[in-house]
């Protein structure tokens, strides 16, 4: 197998994982402080994308697009906290589910009445070649983007989470939400908040990863239960967790997707080898997630303490 | 729920003669396209029982029955694209691999609890999903048309599912018993042990019942019923997707449970029935038709939290920690 495919897949796996990191985050830290079941995280993601697509068709910048929709989207994140799921964190997980499933009916359908099924949403030009990353060794500089955009937003998180006092509350609250609330934190207010992060991160990766997929309704579906796996794995609640879940998701996903099928080539016939491939990537990640739970049933990075 | 109330059994004897009498009513209105829908209502309504009786009756918040319903639809679907067309032998068949899957995913999922079991059941059901979409040679993911369906010989005749009327009378009986058996069901010594598992497992344990094993006898008989209800479901529609068995469709199904009413006898058939006929009467009213059942449903959990089935007896469900 050549090296610079291997290398060129590393990078695309590192890439789809820090983007399922973005989803992710803002997933587990509902999940894991409020302990609410989001199934319309997912839905963010694609109203996120439309807002992008919609805007850089109005403005014609790239950068202006998608800095609109990440506004747009934390405000919309911030008022569907206020509005509707504030009130859903006292309710069992299947009121959860039933609510933030109509949400996804809502939202999806509402997109569709505003933007119509899909919209186009294209690369900037500028960054529409590749790069030499190595000799030999061309990446898509619009894909290298993605990616330098994807660490620089999860180092900055962890900064936030890390060493400021509304990182420290976020931690508080994840590890006890009842202890945080007795010292005196707004734990509501808060979470309005890191609700609206969760929402803009969600609007980050659908815009970014427009032009790669495809922006249109239901385009959150499958990449929520991604999340949902990713933030399992690390540990429900722990941001740590969902960065190394993350690229662990992403990089078995890619890679089986794409190495598994030369490996099996060896020795299957080729139409087996394309069919089978895509199969197994897509399991392999479920059967290393039950795996994780049999091993470690708090997940890699538990949060509650 | 050991003694049923008046209005209760008023409440079955209405339901059941207007489901025995539908089809005839529609034919005399000369209503025949909603047979259909009245089959779907039916086949639903069995699928939802029957996770009723994991969710509900169990306490165990299983997000992957689809996978169930959609391996009982590709089973009987696979058969008669093999050429058999036996309904008894599709129905073996259904009931033996979904009670296999789900002896294989309930004893691994069973080790878990909480958040980690909704995830846990959900992540095997993506696991048949994108099964179903990589099989070629059985349509892939473009789904399997079927030529056929299920024959059952009965007395000198045959019973041919293609018939509208058949199926939607095989269903009936199928969702009678179903009901019958799960009414019946919580209020005896194994149903009592398994509410009691539901409310404190630990308790449960410590008194004495087997709770693992319990638990999976529930998620096995639920499965198998599921399957039935696929391999109902193909033989209505003529065709299976792996949509069948995609996570929103166990979203689907569970709302159908919340919808009706948790742990209650008829709330898997309330909460199909009230959900198809929302969705068909929006589709002939608006294009939109999802975005409208999305608000009613979030109206539901915001105001009526016991469901359906709660509205009417207007008492509470048994509470779900």
């Amino acid at each position: 197998m050549p090296t610079l495919l291997v290398v060129e897949q590393v990078l695309n796996g590192l890439q789809f994982g820090l983007m399922l990191f973005l989803l992710a985050a803002g997933l587990t830290l509902v999940f894991g402080v409020m302990d609410m079941i989001n199934l319309a995280h997912g839905s963010l993601y694609m109203v996120g994308a439309f807002l992008a697509a919609w805007l850089v068709g109005l403005t014609g910048s790239f950068v202006l697009g998608v800095v609109g929709a990440v506004a747009l989207t934390f405000a919309f994140g911030m008022a569907l906290e206020a509005g509707v799921l504030r009130t859903l964190y006292a309710r069992d997980h299947l009121s959860q589910v039933l609510a933030t499933f109509a949400l996804i009916l809502i939202l999806n359908d509402g997109t569709r009445m505003v933007f119509g099924n899909d919209l186009p949403l294209a690369a900037p030009a500028a960054l529409a070649g590749p790069v030499e990353l190595l000799p030999g060794l061309q990446y898509p500089a619009y894909r290298l983007l993605i990616l330098v955009v994807g660490l620089a937003l999860a180092v900055l998180l962890w900064l936030l989470v890390q060493k400021t006092r509304l990182g420290a509350l976020v931690r508080a609250g994840a590890s006890n939400r009842t202890m945080a609330a007795a010292m005196g934190t707004d734990i509501a207010r808060l979470f309005t908040v890191v609700f609206g992060i969760g929402a803009a991160l969600c609007a980050v990766a659908g815009a970014l990863l427009g032009p790669l997929l495809a922006v249109q309704v239901g385009m959150g579906e499958n990449i929520l239960i991604l999340a949902f796996v990713v933030i399992v794995i690390g540990g429900i609640g722990s941001i740590r967790g969902a960065l190394v879940g993350a690229i662990l998701v992403g990089a078995v996903d890619t890679l089986g997707r794409t190495l598994l099928q030369h490996v099996l080539r060896e020795f299957l016939p080729p139409q087996w080898a394309s069919a089978a491939g895509p199969a197994f990537a897509s399991i392999a990640v479920y059967v290393f997630m039950a795996v994780v739970l049999a091993v470690r049933p708090q997940g890699l990075f538990p949060a509650r303490g | 729920m050991t003694r049923a109330p008046s209005r209760g059994t008023l409440a079955v004897v209405v339901v059941g003669a207007a489901a025995i009498a539908a089809p005839l009513v529609l034919r005399a209105l000369g209503l025949d396209f909603y047979l259909s829908l009245a089959s779907r209502i039916v086949v639903y309504a069995i699928a939802a029982t029957s996770l009723n009786l994991v969710l509900g009756y169990a306490g165990l918040v299983s997000f992957g029955h689809a996978a169930f319903f959609g391996v009982g639809a590709y089973v009987t679907a696979i058969l008669i694209t093999e050429g058999v067309q036996s309904g008894p032998v599709h129905l073996a068949a259904t009931v033996a691999v979904a009670a296999l899957a789900a002896l294989v995913i309930g004893a691994i999922s069973l080790r878990t609890r909480g958040v980690y079991f909704i995830m846990i059941t959900l992540a095997f059901a993506q696991m048949l999903f994108y099964l179903a979409n990589s099989v070629k040679g059985y349509g892939g993911d473009e789904g399997l048309n079927i030529r056929a369906r299920s024959l059952f010989a009965l007395g000198d005749g045959v019973l041919d599912l293609k018939n509208p009327l058949a199926l939607y009378y095989v269903a009936l009986a199928v969702l009678a018993v179903a009901l019958v058996a799960l009414a019946r069901f919580a209020p005896s010594p194994f149903g009592r042990a398994v509410l009691a598992l539901r409310d404190d497992d630990v308790r449960a344990e410590a008194l004495g019942f087997p709770t693992y094993r319990y638990k999976l006898l529930v998620f096995v008989v639920a499965g198998a019923l599921g399957g039935v209800a696929g391999a109902l479901s193909v033989n209505l529609q003529g065709y299976v997707s792996p949509n069948a068995l995609h996570w929103t469709q166990s979203g689907t199904l569970m709302v159908m449970v919340i919808l009706g009413g948790v742990a209650t006898v008829s709330g898997g058939l309330a909460g199909a029935a009230v959900l198809l006929l929302l969705q068909e009467v929006l589709a002939t009213t608006t294009e939109h038709h999802e975005f409208w059942t999305g608000w009613v449903l979030l109206a539901v959990v915001l105001f009526a939290r016991q469901g359906i089935v709660g509205l009417w007896t207007r008492r509470r469900a048994p509470s779900l920690s």
